[in-house]
């Protein structure tokens, strides 16, 4: 009979081992681990969220803006808007050099649309495992 | 840029595989494998999703 473990709760370490890793992991994607010395991981990961972010530019997907409606409607508008702006730099950039493409119907935005909210969550899996390797809970 | 479904679909599967295999396994021997694997699941759900909308569809 299969005895299930229990999941020891590690304690989170001292803030100041990894909040700069995960801090340069938005900023820049990759960046943490540039930071942490694993360069090739970084640079691939660098490499393959940058394409995402820049095809769904390419597909002219339309960034979304924080909404009050109804629950649907705070939910997709917020959650994209917080899957946009965790591209970090990538999405600052676009949006200073005056990128603003309104929604429209067709399939190719609505790839872009979605490859801009993948390329912000795909960061934010970059930045948790920056913070995992700086916590020393994995390689 | 305009790409079919079938373009941005299979672009999608591979960016994403790529990252998958990255940030779940410890060594570059297991992220190979589970990258692979991500990507070949991604392009069995497309090919079986098209397949039953197809046929769903009459």
């Amino acid at each position: 009979m299969a005895v299930k473990e229990k999941e020891v709760k590690q304690p989170l370490p001292p803030l100041g081992t990894w909040a700069p890793a995960v801090a340069l992991s938005w900023l820049v994607p990759g960046g943490g681990h540039f930071l942490l010395k694993r360069t090739g991981r970084g640079a691939l990961l660098l490499a393959v969220i940058t394409a995402t972010f820049l095809c769904g530019l390419m597909m002219r997907g339309a960034m979304f803006q924080p909404q009050r409606g109804d629950l649907l409607t705070t939910l997709i508008n917020t959650g994209g808007f917080v899957g946009d702006v965790a591209s970090g730099i990538l999405y600052l950039l676009s949006v200073w050099l005056g990128y603003n493409q309104v929604d429209t119907a067709g399939p190719v935005h609505d790839y872009g649309t979605k490859f801009l909210v993948t390329a912000g969550l795909l960061n934010i899996l970059a930045m948790v495992d920056a913070f995992e390797i700086a916590a020393g809970r994995k390689e | 840029m305009n790409l079919s479904h079938f373009e941005a679909a299979f672009l999608f599967a591979l960016f994403v595989s790529v990252v998958m295999g990255i940030v779940t396994k410890n060594t570059d021997r297991d992220r190979l494998h589970y990258g692979v694997y991500t990507f070949v699941c991604f392009i069995v759900a497309l090919f079986g999703l098209g397949w039953l909308m197809y046929l769903g569809h009459g």
